[in-house]
């Protein structure tokens, strides 16, 4: 059984996915259960195939038998390993933090919104385990299309900022998927590994060229890289705080993993930082990236808003780092991967509690809140600290190697990005400290002992507790973290 | 020159597959209804669909499907070996057949958000919705 | 150097971090103040036993756990590093006393959240006493920041809210915009970051790169208030005085200025500042600062921001002392932390008790106070003496080896700024004593008759300022650690 564990890992969401659609038309209330179970099934197989890797080595499962590459390979290594954990924690601990608000905002499309929940789960576990270069465009666009329709449950102008959404993603998916095309051209072989075999001695070919181009653009537009970011903000903003939540944390990093993997699996280290010269001027896209976004951020008045301008700043950074091209810039890029899903999840978590007591995300109406819900603003300033990057907590470790990649390789501007981001992060959210914290609440109930704490639910503030004490543990432990795992993702021809 | 006529003319796959996508890129972009703008992510996806089925064309290949005498199933169907230059190759169809169900998922689910914004807006203009989301 | 391992470090550490659930969790004041001293009496209990230890010539480590490969959070307890413990951890005590005192007097709000930051605040300044590498300063450099920051705002108005502002602009900005590069710059450079004795960054790097990593450094640590970073001490002044009394004449701007020590002789080295001649570069910035502070303090009339700039004065003479490269001079430089401390901290505790007593904040509200709070304006008598360096008040002291020290480097120079810079203290302080002493009160300006302040914030001020007076007569262990600590950095 444990041998089946990458199929299994993909194989239960997408049936409990069927069921609990199934499930919504006859009781409503199994369709939850049904969803921790099968994420469950999942972060239980993730888990135990990265700790099968760190014990064995990359794991190679060929689905149906079929070697490739005539058969579709799923291909588990250190890089991987690491993510499909993340995934699956962080999609867990929101389905259960976000149950309340789901039954409050969606009552009888419950059902279609775990579905929905279920098969992007799906997708994204599908996209960080192939190994084949066409199977990862179909999960890429499940993902894609799943998302659209989260997005979509939102209020208001959500349909519309879908829309946007959808045209942007999809240009994407189909650049990336063109890229395939060619390299299927001069290769003759969809499985990456293959690709990566086959490709050497046709690196001075423009088709290989071209291939790496469009593939790079297309995941870059499915990031949010600045400029071709302007999607994001809108569409992550109008979501529903369970799906923001959801996909916020995950999809753009999930992004990053996939850039990687092509930089250094597939298209090897040494054609992307020795036979291309690019990787100068596109750090200089993501220190642009960085500093926009932190610039846009400071614009906002509206929380979630900001937000999602620090996302954007943040892909700055790992795309930053994995061009960076050294040891240290790519481990930092990796280690963002885990820090920033779980900071994300923490800030998005908090704003959703926020949302559903408040009622608004505008500055003006959170006043106050500090003595009204202290447990969700501690969870919130805790995950400020982390993006911020105070010691011990984790966003501090990924940005020490950033930065230590920056100057090993004399990357400075990248340096003064990363710092220049800090000291706006710190502006941002001791806005909203301040805002929250000295200001008295407006309508202040003449409650007993004068303080009224008025919190959210109970489901939604253990997980969010959770993961703010979590920032600070994946903080320590980050040596182990580097020493046991991420060092050996990284390819031999990095120094 | 006669290099170039050649490279023009010998690639004309390509820049018919290039000239749709421009297309469809320029509908999303330069079009205020919505409806052309979906229509023109569809032909988007369509350009790149051609592309990889353009791709697999031989000059005299046929179907590739294997003609064998009865009785032979399975594998043993390949007893003699397959020239497989006579054959074009079917695995871009196959790929595409895939492609083909993503786009028209992709087109199904924009057209249901047109259909939740018009409910909303009453307008599928993109200028007129702009305004009226500015108005509230 | 024979090293001893022991846990005690890390639970000093702890032992205010722990408290913090038993503060939250007080049903009644008393039994939440208990807790305070509590944890106040085994943090000093804990330092002081370590004193013996380090005063036999050994250090005791504790390394709690690798963060980073290579680099963990580590605990070196050296005589430098017990200097400074000692001074906090005592300090402490009092002041918590002294808080009682005036918080219940003004029966201020927030008060278990005040006591918890400040457990907090006290913990981050024995780590940063403790640390025994730069990444393990910095974090509790960066936790002291944070965990101040709410004692600073804690009146919650917009003055304490501006005052907020202008306080994390300046520590926070610099700690990440110089104090993380040059950190992380010293670490590709030296490939570690363990403070050693004869500082990690000698032979590596050009003498430039040197030169600005140091200028990082210094302006890094905004808390020692370095000019042009010195801004956020006076506008921190709004905080309650207790605050002001601890966090700004000893921790705070203390861990700032102990934070240079540090990093100037554990990972730059006497050594390399002579050879690269970055101990005039030193001298100039700290001059700098003490003439044009104790300039600035001649102007003030709210006497917390008098204070404030003196405060800013007197710390870099710490700095002035480790620049001037000498024995004589760096003794003089440490032993002034704990000098400043305890004269410091009694004239805060004067202003605070004038405070609670009468209302008044600036110096010309205060003619004849000295005739109704006798014993409040005679430990201010004490404590200006110390600040100014008579004797016999333990100021004398550091300030007579800093001008042994001067003399010894050959800087003439620095001398004159030494004798000027008290000149100018004198010139700040004693009209303050002369109106509340010799002035006739004017009698409208009292509306009630004028006691002393209660007995909880003057039995502090007391002790301080009887502690001032005995360091005189009995400067060690303080003198014995920083002749310790020299000696260890010189390698004599």
């Amino acid at each position: 059984m444990t041998q089946h564990y990458p199929a299994l890992l993909l194989v239960t969401p997408l049936l409990a996915a069927f069921v609990i659609s199934a499930a919504g038309w006859i009781n409503r209330k199994w369709c939850f259960p049904i969803a921790v179970v099968a994420l469950t099934v999942s972060a239980w197989c993730s888990v135990a195939l990265l700790l099968r890797v760190m014990k064995e080595g990359v794991i190679h499962y060929y689905l149906g038998g079929w070697a490739p590459p005539w058969g579709i390979a799923y291909y588990v290594d250190y890089l991987n390993g690491l993510v499909l954990p993340v995934i699956c924690i962080v999609a867990l601990v929101n389905l259960i933090s976000s149950k309340r608000s789901v039954q409050d905002q969606f009552d009888e499309k419950i059902g279609a919104f775990y579905t929905l929940y279920v098969l992007m789960f799906t997708g994204l576990l599908g996209i960080v385990i192939t190994g084949d270069a066409f199977n990862l465009y179909v999960l890429l666009e499940i993902a894609a299309l799943t998302g659209y329709g989260l997005i979509a449950m939102g209020e208001e102008r959500a349909p519309l900022a879908t829309l946007n959404y959808l045209y942007m993603g999809t240009i994407g998916a189909c650049f990336y998927l063109l890229g395939v095309g060619y390299l299927y051209i001069v290769t003759g072989s969809l499985n990456m590994v293959d690709i990566a075999r086959i490709l050497p001695p046709l690196y001075d070919s423009s088709a290989v060229l071209t291939a790496f181009v469009i593939c790079m653009v297309g995941i870059w537009i499915k990031m949010g890289l600045f400029p071709l970011h302007a999607w994001l903000p809108n569409a992550y903003t109008y979501a529903p705080s369970a799906s923001s939540s959801l996909i916020a944390p995950l999809m753009t990093k999930v992004m990053i993993y996939v850039m990687i993997r092509l930089m250094f699996t597939v298209f090897t280290p040494y054609y992307v930082f020795g036979i291309l010269d690019v990787s100068d001027s596109v750090v200089w896209i993501s220190v642009i990236a960085i500093v926009m976004g932190a610039v846009l951020a400071l614009q906002q008045n509206n929380l979630k808003k900001m937000l999602t301008y620090i996302i954007i700043a943040e892909v700055g950074y790992m795309v930053g780092g994995a061009w960076l091209g050294n040891r240290d810039g790519l481990t930092g890029a990796i280690l963002h991967i885990m820090n920033d899903a779980v900071m994300t999840l923490c800030v998005f978590l908090a704003v959703g509690n926020l949302v559903y007591k408040l009622k608004s995300y505008a500055f003006a109406d959170l006043s106050g809140a500090f003595g009204k819900m202290p447990f969700t603003m501690w969870a919130f300033v805790a995950g400020g600290l982390s993006i911020i990057g105070i010691p011990p907590s984790c966003g501090f470790f990924s940005k020490w190697y950033l930065i230590s990649g920056a100057i090993k390789s004399g990357h400075y501007e990248f340096m003064v990005a990363l710092l220049f981001s800090s000291l706006v992060n710190v502006i941002l959210f001791f806005r909203i400290i301040e805002i929250t914290y000295f200001e008295p609440f407006e309508d202040h109930a003449h409650g007993h002992h004068g303080k009224n704490i008025d919190e959210a639910p109970l489901s939604a503030l253990i997980p969010l507790l959770i993961v703010a004490a979590g920032l600070f543990v994946l903080g320590f432990f980050t040596s182990d973290f580097v020493r046991l795992i991420i060092q050996f993702a990284i390819p031999k021809g990095i120094v | 020159m006669p290099d170039i006529i050649q490279t023009i003319i010998g690639k004309y796959n390509y820049w018919i597959y290039i000239t749709l996508m421009m297309i469809g890129f320029y509908a999303i972009i330069a079009k205020n209804n919505l409806i052309k703008k979906i229509i023109g992510v569809n032909i988007f996806q369509t350009a790149i669909i051609l592309f990889y089925v353009s791709i697999g064309a031989k000059w005299g290949g046929t179907i590739p499907i294997l003609q064998h005498g009865h009785g032979e199933g399975g594998v043993g169907a390949a007893t003699h070996a397959i020239k497989a230059v006579d054959y074009i190759n079917p695995l871009p169809h196959v790929l595409m057949l895939t492609a083909i169900v993503v786009s028209v998922a992709t087109l199904g689910v924009a057209l249901s958000l047109a259909i939740l914004i018009y409910r909303r807006y009453k307008t599928l203009e993109e200028d007129e919705i702009l305004a009226r989301i500015r108005e509230k | 150097m024979e090293t001893i391992s022991s846990i005690k470090p890390l639970l000093a550490v702890l032992v205010s971090l722990c408290v913090v659930p038993f503060l939250l969790l007080s049903r009644k004041p008393n039994i939440r103040e208990g807790w305070t001293f509590l944890a106040g009496a085994v943090k000093l209990l804990l330092v002081v036993s370590m004193a013996p230890v380090i005063l036999s010539g050994k250090e005791i480590v504790c390394n709690v756990y690798e963060v980073i490969p290579g680099i963990g959070i580590a605990f070196r307890v050296d005589a430098l590093g017990m200097l400074f413990a000692l001074v906090s951890s005592s300090l402490w005590i009092i002041t918590t006393i002294y808080s009682i005192g005036y918080m219940r007097g003004l029966k201020e709000h927030g008060q278990t959240r005040y006591y918890c930051f400040f457990a907090l605040a006290l913990s981050a300044t024995i780590g940063v006493a403790f640390a025994g590498n730069l990444l393990t300063l910095y974090l509790f450099y960066e936790m002291l920041s944070l965990a101040t920051y709410p004692l600073v705002t804690h009146h919650q108005n917009l003055e304490a809210r501006s005052s907020g502002r202008k306080y994390l602009l300046y520590i926070v900005g610099t700690s990440i915009g110089f104090l993380l590069p040059a950190m992380l710059i010293s670490y590709d450079l030296a490939g570690t970051l363990e403070f050693s004795r004869q500082g990690f960054l000698a032979g590596k790097g050009s003498g430039h790169l040197i030169g600005i990593l140091m200028l990082m450094f210094i302006f890094g640590f905004a808390k020692a208030g370095i000019m042009p970073f010195h801004s956020w001490l006076p506008a921190a002044m709004v905080a309650p005085t207790p605050v002001s009394a601890l966090l700004h004449a000893v921790a705070v701007v203390k861990v700032g200025a102990f934070s240079i020590v540090r990093v100037l002789t554990g990972v730059f080295g006497t050594d390399l500042l002579g050879s690269l001649n970055l101990g005039p570069v030193i001298l100039f910035v700290a001059s700098a600062t003490i003439l044009i502070a104790s300039l600035i303090a001649l102007s003030q009339d709210n006497l917390k921001r008098l204070l404030a700039f003196s405060t800013i004065a007197q710390l870099s003479y710490i700095v002035l002392g480790i620049g001037l490269l000498s024995p004589k001079g760096m003794t003089g430089g440490m032993l002034h932390i704990a000098m400043h401390a305890f004269g410091k901290i009694t004239l805060f505790f004067c202003a605070g008790a004038i405070f609670v007593a009468t209302g008044k904040k600036n110096v010309s509200e205060m003619k004849g106070i000295g005739r109704r709070m006798p014993l409040t304006m005679a430990a201010f008598f004490i404590g200006a003496l110390s600040i100014i360096g008579f004797p016999p008040c333990g100021g004398f002291i550091s300030k007579w080896y800093l001008v042994l020290g001067s003399l010894e480097a050959h800087q003439m120079t620095i001398l004159v700024v030494l004798l000027f810079s008290s000149f100018l203290n004198a010139a700040y302080f004693m009209p303050v004593v002369y109106k509340a002493f010799f002035c006739a009160p004017e009698e409208s300006m009292f509306e009630n008759s004028v006691r002393e302040a209660p007995i909880f914030c003057v039995l502090p001020l007391a002790i301080t300022a009887l502690i001032t007076l005995g360091l005189f007569f009995f400067p060690q262990p303080f003198l014995e650690l920083a002749t310790m600590a020299v000696n260890n950095i010189l390698g004599i």
